[in-house]
C-alpha cells in the first residue's frame, strides 16, 4: 500500500508534476500574460529549436526548445511559448525525498 | 484530476500548518515577504493567510512584472504604435495606463496593436507581414527575458525591433531588505525566476542581511512549506538560503538562458514604476544589438511618465506596505473592469488578485 501510494505520487510528480491540469489548460488559452508561471508539457516532435509539445487533454503548441536540451518524450516547463526547464525523475523524486523529510521533522 | 489534489491535499495542509502554528508560538510577529504574482494568485486564491497564525503575515513584493514598468515606457510604446508601428505585447499590458492613455486607448484610436502569446509569434507575424514595421514590447522578469535573448540572437527580421523592459527580481529584493520600515523576517524566492538564474543571486540575503530565503513553488502546499522553513530558520536562528522548489530549479539554473542574457543584454539602474530608481535592475540591449532598439530606431525617447495616477496607492501596494483594501480607490472608483492603477489591471497585480479571489468585506 505504502510502495503504491509512493509510486503514485512519483508518477503523479513525474507526469503531472506542478500545477493543477485543469488549471493548466486554461492557462494555455489565456496565457497572453506575462506571468512567471512555466506549464508542463510533454514534447511530441523536434525540428531544430523547434517541438511540437503536448499540454495534454489535447492541446498541442509549437514551443521553443533552444534554451533546453529536451528529447522526445521529455516534460518541459514551457514559458510564453519558450521550453525553460526539462523535467526529470531525479528532480522529482528530489522533491519527494524533500518533502517526506519536512513530514517526518513535523512529526518529531 | 484527482492526482491534482495531492499537492493541494487537506491532511497534509492540515499537518505543516499545525507546525507552523508551534513554531510561531516561540516568534512575537513575522512578516514574510514574496516578490512573485503567481504566487500571491496561489495564497489569496486558496485562502493560505487565514491558515497562518495572527503573528505570521505574509506579504506581496514587487511580483507583478507589467506594474513595475514605470509609464513612460508606456508611453514609449504608445507613441510607438500611434507612429504607425505594430506594436505586439502580452495581454495584461494592454490596458495598464501611461501617463495618458493606455495601449489599448491607442488601439481604439486606430493604432494596430496585438496581444501575443510570446515573443516568437511577434516575429511569425514580422515575416509574414513584412510590409509592416513591428514592436515587440518586452516586458517580464528574469523568467520572460531569456525568449527576448534568443530572438534578438537568432537576428529577427528587419521589420521587427524591440522595446525591451525586462527588469530583475533580486535588487528589488535588496531594495526592500533595506526598507527598514518594512521590517522583513523571510523572503519566499519566486520559482520560476529561479528556474533561470538559479538559487545563487539570493545568497545575499541570509549571508549580508541575515534573512531566511527560500525558493518556492505555486502550489498552495509549496508556500505552506516555504513559511514553515522560513519559521524553522527563524527558530533555530540560523538564516540560510534553502530550494523547495528542486522539482524545477536547479543550483545553477539555466545556464543556456544566462549565457544568452548576459550576450544580448547589459544591467543597467533604472526606474520601476513608483519605487524610483534601483541600481543593477533593468535589461537593456547591448551596443552591438541596439539596431533591434524600438526608440533609437524610430526615434522616440519619453523621459518622465506619471506613473502614479491621483489617489491611486499601487506604489504602496506593490512593497506590501498597504494591504489593497486599505487603499481608498479599491473596488470604489478602481475595479477590475475599470482599473486606475497597474495593480489592478494585470492578472498578477495583489489589487486584482484581491478583487477576484478576496471576500470583499
Amino acid at each position: 500500500m505504502m510502495v503504491a501510494c509512493l509510486l503514485d505520487r512519483l508518477l503523479w510528480l513525474v507526469f503531472r508534476s506542478f500545477e493543477g491540469k485543469g488549471f493548466i489548460c486554461v492557462l494555455v488559452h489565456v496565457s497572453v500574460i506575462v506571468m512567471c508561471l512555466a506549464i508542463p508539457a510533454k514534447v511530441v516532435n523536434i525540428k531544430g529549436d523547434g517541438a511540437r509539445v503536448d499540454f495534454g487533454e489535447g492541446v498541442l503548441r509549437e514551443v521553443n526548445v533552444m534554451l533546453v536540451d529536451a528529447k522526445v518524450g521529455d516534460y518541459v516547463l514551457v514559458h510564453a511559448g519558450y521550453a525553460i526547464e526539462v523535467l526529470s525523475e531525479e528532480e522529482a523524486l528530489e522533491t519527494l525525498r524533500l518533502w517526506n523529510e519536512i513530514l517526518d521533522a513535523a512529526e518529531a | 484530476m484527482v492526482e491534482n489534489l495531492r499537492f493541494r491535499d487537506a491532511t497534509l495542509a492540515n499537518r505543516v500548518v499545525e507546525k507552523i502554528r508551534r513554531l510561531a508560538l516561540k516568534q512575537e510577529t513575522v512578516k514574510i515577504c514574496h516578490v512573485c504574482g503567481t504566487h500571491e494568485w496561489t495564497i489569496t486564491h486558496f485562502g493560505l493567510r487565514s491558515l497562518l497564525p495572527g503573528n505570521v503575515e505574509v506579504i506581496a513584493g514587487p511580483g507583478c512584472p507589467v506594474c513595475i514598468v514605470p509609464a513612460s515606457e508606456f508611453d514609449e510604446a504608445i507613441q510607438l504604435a500611434l507612429k504607425g508601428m505594430v506594436v505586439a505585447c502580452f495581454g495584461d499590458v494592454l490596458r495598464v495606463p501611461g501617463s495618458k492613455m493606455s495601449l489599448l486607448d491607442a488601439k481604439a484610436k486606430g493604432a494596430d496593436v496585438r496581444v501575443v502569446y510570446g515573443v516568437g509569434d511577434a516575429v511569425k507575424m514580422a515575416r509574414r507581414e513584412n510590409d509592416k514595421e513591428f514592436v515587440f514590447f518586452a516586458v517580464g522578469f528574469e523568467t520572460t527575458a531569456p525568449s527576448t535573448a534568443v530572438e534578438v540572437v537568432k537576428k529577427p527580421p528587419e521589420n521587427l525591433s524591440f522595446l525591451v523592459s525586462h527588469r530583475l527580481i533580486p535588487p528589488a529584493m535588496k531594495l526592500l531588505v533595506e526598507m527598514k520600515d518594512l521590517s522583513l523576517n523571510g523572503f519566499v524566492a519566486p520559482g520560476h525566476v529561479s528556474t533561470i538564474i538559479g538559487v545563487k543571486p539570493y545568497r545575499v540575503f541570509p549571508e549580508l542581511y541575515g534573512m531566511p530565503t527560500v525558493v518556492a513553488g505555486f502550489e498552495p502546499l509549496d508556500i505552506l512549506f516555504g513559511v514553515y522553513m522560513i519559521l524553522k530558520q527563524l527558530s533555530e536562528g540560523k538564516p540560510r538560503l534553502e530550494n523547495e522548489y528542486v522539482r524545477a530549479v536547479r543550483q545553477e539554473g539555466n545556464v543556456k538562458a544566462q549565457k544568452l542574457m548576459k550576450k544580448v543584454f547589459k544591467v543597467v539602474d533604472d526606474n520601476w514604476r513608483g519605487l524610483g530608481t534601483i541600481p543593477s535592475s533593468t535589461f537593456k540591449l547591448r551596443e552591438e544589438y541596439e539596431t533591434f532598439d524600438a526608440c533609437l530606431k524610430h526615434g522616440v525617447k519619453v523621459e518622465d511618465g506619471v506613473d502614479i495616477q491621483p489617489g491611486c496607492k499601487c506604489h504602496l501596494v506593490i512593497i506590501g506596505k498597504i494591504k489593497p483594501t486599505e487603499c481608498p480607490l479599491f473596488m470604489k472608483a478602481c475595479t477590475p473592469q475599470r482599473p486606475v492603477g497597474p495593480c489592478m489591471v494585470s492578472s498578477e497585480g495583489t489589487c486584482q488578485i484581491w478583487a477576484k479571489t478576496s471576500k470583499l468585506t
